[in-house]
């Protein structure tokens, strides 16, 4: 009776937005009469920081500061279409539209700024909210003047819309020959586990992944999306069902007291690359990385424990008890 | 990496709402009251498979505190699929249960009351008088000859274009099987798991004095589930107006409509606010779970460890109703291939139905399922035919102008530079010849990367 170290590994492609394309999301964008701009979005933030990158994005092409940048989501009766958050898709959709938005919004920003500055819109420079003439930075003039020259002195409004659509494909019902994805994010896992032959339970001693995900708006919460995949996935692999004797209806779990998953003392050692080949259609280069997190970590642990004790359990959730039955069997045929 | 620096984006600014989240100040659903709010509790079917006889609801209609009952009678558009936005057919789900009953669970008819106590205790004094049929639980049985039709248009599973399964042909597999050194096969199945979002489903509906319905939701999508909302009560989608936007995590979990439609039912029917949130219980055993699937491999693999021929059998469990695994297998069938060059290719993806709680979207479902099978089949041939672990991969990774089996040229592929990462990452030497391969080194292709 032992235990025994197994590693392995897992390379992934993920596919960014719905599938098949089809799936429009809008933005509009206007300036408040002191230089903030509000980004109006039906959009949802589950928790994985829509609103922060939205606003980065959104500061990025206006040439604003982050601050001055409001973002407002989930509003039917102030904001236009989206499809949803879903499909590795907001960052990619939200974010294209919001850009579209924003250089609307700048441009009658500029040409208002042109007016009161004199000076062709072309000639301006726009950097974190001040506006000066190239060549010339004495001649200079800032987003709060010119909003209120405006709004008061102009009558003119600065604001923009923006919509991004992958256009639906179509798909061969004879071949399946389509067009499914708008780019693909890669990552590769490499797990090694700890699995104990007497009472078969597999302990995920550290988990290691190389991901590319296009252009990252936000380094903290790419890494954020890492860690917690890697548990979702660790968590898929070795302890979920809510049917533990799949297809039969018994023990079908009703709380957390049966259906167990991951607390502080399971995490195992997580570490985490993060490489940038930006995407040809992304914001900023952006690929999706929201769902993909979690689906490395599952072979690359199954593969870490056949490496380990040479058996597969290819039927989730990895039960100690998949393992044991797996190991009897293995030795009823050696000997 | 080469990626020119921008000014805000890829800094790694601090989250707007953390702070609002870690201290419970983040208003959710549940933390919206109305004066006057009536609470609703559902009545289920206690067993997976039934004939509906009779519906008592004249106990639960005298409890003292219960205002309304609300069942199918009382709903617009009872039938509906969601994915009818996006053209999928036919309506296959009842909002509220009436004639038969499809899995353990399912909705049949609405408590609406003063208190959340007293709709749940009036709750159980509805009678129902359902005949017990067997159900069909099990995959490889539904779409046997022997089982019974479960849906209405006569089998087990959707029908694709005129076909029970979504089909993937590319090359001439059957030739390339007959060719290939060793032929290796392997079975992959996943069991039903739960979303687990900290924040279970919730609903409050308000009627306002024009009108209109206020909607506070705590769906993925607000449009999505407006418009679909607006199918099932027969309105202009204008008469509603959805707030939303803040979720304590969704998972895919949050997309299936299933308690907005009833909870404004039950306020325009009492003209009362209405709040209707799920216990743990309902979010674990009646809300949507992921898929189980099962799949089956059969690739033929040279002495050198090139893949040149993949056939997939996959069967994904839908439960009792469409929801979105329609379209959950066909982006399944796009991914069983694996990020991989393998020029014959066979996948048949069948999405079935069963008497259990219905399947639907969850983070990367179709995807999940195929990559979790190709990785571990990957292995299994490295294994059998002796060839190092990262070597198999890398040299099938797809490259860049390389054809996909759905007839679509690779582009900003890195799968291979991710391997390479990984490799270093944990301090393993790779040998030279695989450290100088990239995505770009296929020769029909121009340099993406430049």
């Amino acid at each position: 009776m032992a235990k025994h170290y197994g590693r392995g590994i897992a390379a992934v492609n993920y596919p960014t937005g719905m599938n098949l394309g089809g799936d429009p999301t809008q933005a509009l964008i206007f300036c408040q009469p002191t230089g903030g701009f509000s980004v109006k979005l039906a959009s949802t933030d589950l928790g994985q920081g829509l609103k922060t990158v939205i606003a980065q994005i959104a500061a990025e092409t206006l040439g604003v500061p982050f601050d001055s940048v409001i973002v407002d989501t989930g509003d039917t009766d102030s904001a236009p279409h989206c499809m949803g958050t879903f499909a590795s898709r907001a960052t990619h959709r939200v974010g294209n539209a919001v850009i579209m938005a924003a250089n609307e919004a700048r441009k009658a920003l500029m040409d208002v700024a042109a007016d009161e500055m004199e000076a062709a819109p072309e000639d301006l420079v726009l950097e974190n909210g001040e506006i000066y003439v190239k060549g010339a930075p004495e001649r200079k003039t800032n987003v709060f003047n010119v909003a209120l020259a405006a709004h008061f002195k102009y009558g003119k409004t600065i604001s923009g819309r923006g919509i991004y659509l992958k256009q639906k494909s179509s798909l061969d019902p004879e071949t399946g020959a389509c067009d499914p994805d708008s780019t693909e994010a890669h990552a590769t896992t490499v797990a090694e586990v700890e699995v104990d032959d007497e009472t078969g339970e597999v302990k995920v001693l550290r988990l290691a992944s190389a991901y590319e995900v296009g252009r990252q708006i936000n380094p903290e919460m790419v890494k954020g999306q890492i860690v917690s995949g890697a548990v979702m996935g660790m968590s898929h692999a070795l302890m979920e069902t809510v049917f533990p004797y799949y297809p039969a209806l018994d023990h079908h779990t009703y709380s957390f007291g049966e259906y167990i998953i991951p607390t502080a003392l399971d995490i195992p050692e997580i570490e985490s690359v993060v490489l940038e080949y930006p995407s040809s259609n992304g914001p900023y280069g952006v690929k999706g990385v929201g769902e993909m997190t979690a689906n490395s970590p599952i072979p690359a642990i199954v593969n870490a424990i056949y490496d380990a004790v040479g058996v597969w359990v290819t039927d989730l959730p990895v039960t100690p008890e998949k393992v044991l039955r797996a190991l009897e069997e293995k030795s009823l045929e050696t000997h | 990496m080469g990626v020119k620096q921008l000014g805000i984006v890829g800094q790694s600014v601090k989250r707007r709402d953390g702070i609002g989240h870690v201290t419970g100040q983040t208003q959710y659903v549940d933390d919206v009251f109305y004066p006057g709010m009536l609470w609703l509790k559902m009545v289920r079917s206690p067993i997976s498979r039934g004939i509906i006889h009779r519906i008592d609801t004249s106990k639960a209609e005298a409890f003292p505190g219960v205002v309304a009952v609300v069942t199918a009678k009382d709903v617009p558009n009872n039938w509906y699929t969601i994915l009818c936005l996006i053209g999928v057919e036919p309506n296959d789900e009842p909002v509220l249960a009436h004639e038969e009953v499809m899995y353990m669970g399912e909705p049949i008819c609405a408590i609406v009351a003063e208190t959340e106590a007293i709709a749940a205790e009036a709750a159980g004094l509805v009678k129902l008088d359902i005949e017990e049929l067997p159900p069909v639980l099990d995959m490889e049985f539904a779409i046997s000859p022997d089982a019974p039709a479960i849906k209405k248009w006569g089998n087990n599973t959707f029908m694709y274009d005129g076909y029970n399964h979504r089909k993937l042909r590319f090359g001439d597999f059957e030739k390339a099987i007959q060719q290939a050194d060793h032929v290796i096969e392997g079975d992959y199945s996943l069991s039903p798991i739960e979303h687990a979002p900290i924040e279970t489903h919730c609903c409050v509906v308000k009627p306002e004095p024009d009108g209109r319905l206020t909607v506070h939701s705590n769906t993925q999508a607000l449009y999505f589930t407006m418009d679909n909302t607006a199918i099932i009560l027969q309105v202009p989608s204008q008469r509603l107006h959805m707030i939303g936007g803040t979720v304590g995590g969704g998972f895919g979990g949050k997309v299936d409509v299933i308690t907005e439609p009833i909870t404004c039912i039950a306020a325009m029917k009492t003209g009362r606010p209405v709040k209707w949130r799920w216990t743990r219980e309902e979010e674990m055993r009646k809300s949507s779970t992921r898929a189980g699937v099962k799949m089956h491999y059969t690739d033929g693999v040279m002495n050198d460890g090139r893949i040149i021929a993949r056939k997939v059998r996959s069967l994904e469990d839908a439960g009792a109703y469409h929801r979105h695994s329609p379209y959950g297998v066909q982006k399944h069938m796009a991914n069983l291939p694996g990020p991989y060059t393998i020029p014959n290719v066979w996948v048949d993806a069948y999405c079935v139905y069963t008497n259990r709680q219905p399947s639907s979207a969850m983070r990367g479902f179709g995807v999940t399922e195929a990559t979790f099978a190709v990785e571990c089949q990957m292995e299994r041939i490295a294994r059998t035919i002796g060839i190092d672990s990262w070597e198999i991969r890398l040299i099938n990774a797809y490259r860049n102008g390389q054809m996909r089996p759905v007839q679509k040229v690779v582009e900003d592929a890195t799968l291979i530079e991710t391997i390479q990462a990984a490799a270093e990452l944990i301090g393993y030497e790779l040998p030279a010849h695989l450290k100088a391969m990239s995505s770009d080194d296929y020769a029909g292709n121009g340099g993406h990367h430049g």
